[in-house]
């Protein structure tokens, strides 16, 4: 179902007539309110003025997560503090948290942002949501329960943790949606199950599951152990939170992305070029209805792909597609930008191959050289050493027409790859460079 | 009249041979006969052992890629010709040897070598047309 029709199945032409008001309007803002805007944009040599088309966007500098921090705590709110009634924070795991503000107006728009992402995953007012995403500092409790009051559907604030009594209220309460991040519903099946409460009786239609990065395997194994359609969402609190693109339950293929709230672009992450739809690099966004704490080209640091195509369920808002990686990830080997979620996709599709994969550079002779080490296992494993040796041949040749760099395939023992999902296991460079 | 033959994935990494041959000793595994194929990357072990099911299951426990293979146990006259016999009747025949190697045995004037056809059965009846001995798995395990 969808619940804006006007704004999120408007035609492209006044969509972007849309954005480019929208743009300008926050551009003339920040310019006003925020130092750090002020001055970026002054040392560029460019005005709010002087954006004219939404093509004017790519002359604006990049905001960074180390903008953030620079301005930590408040330096990069828009309106007085009188003005600010809701602040979240990440939790800054890897330095300086940062920390977003919202006036009421800002609550009202994503709690109707919110409320769309809902509704495309198949929510209604009838529906009972259990939301076990965290309520606190992170946008992901509160962003989902306002949008499932907006909707008018019964939210259960449950957060996160505690799940044995999650698991009882799932049973009692007969909830129908679930909100949660894909690997603590795993965990939540699974403690289920260990009670005696299998999730194949209970209620669930559907389950929208974000906040973590989840691959299309992951999807399977959650729509299969639970019954349940699995539909992704993405957001990031620096953005909004929550609810910034979503996919659609009738294609499950792509997240919509509420364009006439946020702009995206994808960027070469080494040049800072725009890159063309469909070509995947790092995703950009600009917020163009924030009021406290509007966001210009802000680097998310995930790898994505624009698909501009027209949607079956009647959405005319842009897709992007399921998020594949960081570009705290990229490798950069011979020029070529790497990413090690591709070397996965490629070794997914060759038959019989599992994802226990580690990429090893090093640099000989000035050259870069990548060597793949793929573990083997039964299905894979023959007695003959020419068939293992064309299953080497066979995987460095879809790498090399799938990335265009060359890689030397190592079959290696099993289990003996790291299984942790850090960069730290999955890649070695030894490169001095 | 076929014979199982177990192989064994192996990185090429020092001490990884005797790792294997160290997990059959503590099993109680006795090696009949064994031959590494190998890359400058891995190695296929391929070993004929007393008791397969023991050893598979011993290997598979600690962490290896195990797999059964049906080959063909061979008596070889132990004699000058007595390997070419073999193979010249098999060239004859059109029969594609993948691999062979030999079986260790103590005493008799016989050898015994262990082929890999790509087609097995006709291997066999191509053999034993010709007068050659093949010997089954249950016999080549009390040798
Ligand atoms: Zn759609």
């Amino acid at each position: 179902m969808i619940f804006d029709i006007e704004y999120e199945t408007m035609p492209r032409e006044a969509l972007e007539s849309i954005q480019l008001k929208r743009l300008q309007t926050v551009l003339s803002h920040v310019y006003a309110t925020v130092p750090f805007y002020k001055k970026k944009l002054d040392d560029a040599g460019i005005l709010p003025g002087d954006v004219k088309t939404l093509k004017d966007l790519q002359r604006i500098p990049f905001t960074t997560k180390q903008d953030l921090r620079d301005n930590y705590p408040f330096g990069m709110f828009a309106v007085p503090m009188a003005n600010v009634v809701r602040i979240h924070a990440s939790s800054g795991t890897t330095g300086q948290p940062t920390v977003v503000g919202y006036t009421a107006r800002d609550i009202d728009t994503w709690a109707g942002l919110m409320a769309r992402a809902l509704s495309a995953a198949g929510a209604t007012r009838g529906d009972i949501i259990h939301n076990a995403y965290g309520y606190g500092l992170f946008t992901g409790g509160l962003g989902v329960h306002y949008g499932a009051e907006k909707l008018g559907a019964s939210v259960i604030p449950v957060s996160g943790g505690n799940t044995k009594r999650q698991a009882i209220i799932m049973r009692d309460f007969k909830p129908t949606i679930l909100t949660a991040t894909p690997s603590y519903t795993l965990h939540l099946a699974e403690a289920a199950e260990e009670m005696g409460i299998s999730f194949k009786d209970l209620h669930f239609k559907a389950g929208i599951f974000g906040a973590e990065p989840w691959s299309e395997n992951m999807r399977e194994e959650i729509e299969r152990k639970l019954n349940i359609d699995a539909i992704d969402i993405y957001g990031l609190s620096e953005v909004m939170g929550p609810g910034v693109s979503i996919e659609c339950l009738e294609a499950k293929k792509g997240l919509h992305i509420f364009e006439d709230h946020f702009i995206p672009e994808i960027i070469n992450p080494n040049t800072g070029d725009a890159l063309p739809y469909g070509d995947t690099g790092e995703l950009v966004f600009t917020t163009i209805t924030k009021e406290a704490f509007p966001i210009i080209r802000y680097r998310t640091r995930d790898i994505t792909t624009l698909n501009p195509e027209p949607c079956v369920c009647g959405r005319t808002h842009v897709r992007m597609n399921k998020v594949s990686g960081r570009t705290d990830d990229m490798l950069i080997i011979r020029g070529v930008n790497v990413f090690p979620s591709q070397i996965e996709s490629v070794l997914m599709q060759v038959e019989g191959v599992e994802p226990h994969y580690q990429l090893l550079v090093d640099r000989k002779d000035n050259l870069d050289t990548l060597t793949v080490r793929v573990e083997i296992n039964e299905k894979l494993f023959s007695d003959e050493v020419k068939q293992l040796q064309q299953l080497e041949s066979k995987i460095s040749k879809d790498i090399k027409e799938t990335l265009g760099v060359s890689a030397k395939v190592k079959l290696a023992e099993p289990k003996s790859i790291a299984r942790s999902e850090g960069k730290a296991a999955r890649v070695i460079d030894n490169r001095k460079i | 009249m076929q014979t199982e033959q177990i192989s064994i994935f192996i990185e090429n990494k020092a001490g990884r041979l005797s790792d294997v041959t160290g997990i059959l000793a503590e099993t109680g595994i006795n090696i009949r006969a064994l031959a590494v194929a190998d890359t400058s990357d891995f190695g296929v072990l391929r070993l004929i052992v007393n008791d397969n099911s023991k050893a598979e299951e011993a290997l598979k426990n600690s962490g290896f890629t195990v797999r059964k293979t049906r080959v063909v146990a061979v008596k070889v006259d132990d004699n000058p010709g007595g390997l070419h016999r073999i193979l010249d009747v098999l060239k004859t025949a059109g029969i594609n040897v993948e691999y062979m190697y030999a079986f260790i045995q103590q005493s008799g004037d016989k050898a015994i070598m262990i082929f890999r056809f790509d087609q097995t059965e006709e291997a066999i009846n191509i053999l034993l047309d010709n007068g050659l001995t093949v010997i089954d798995g249950s016999t080549l395990s009390t040798l």
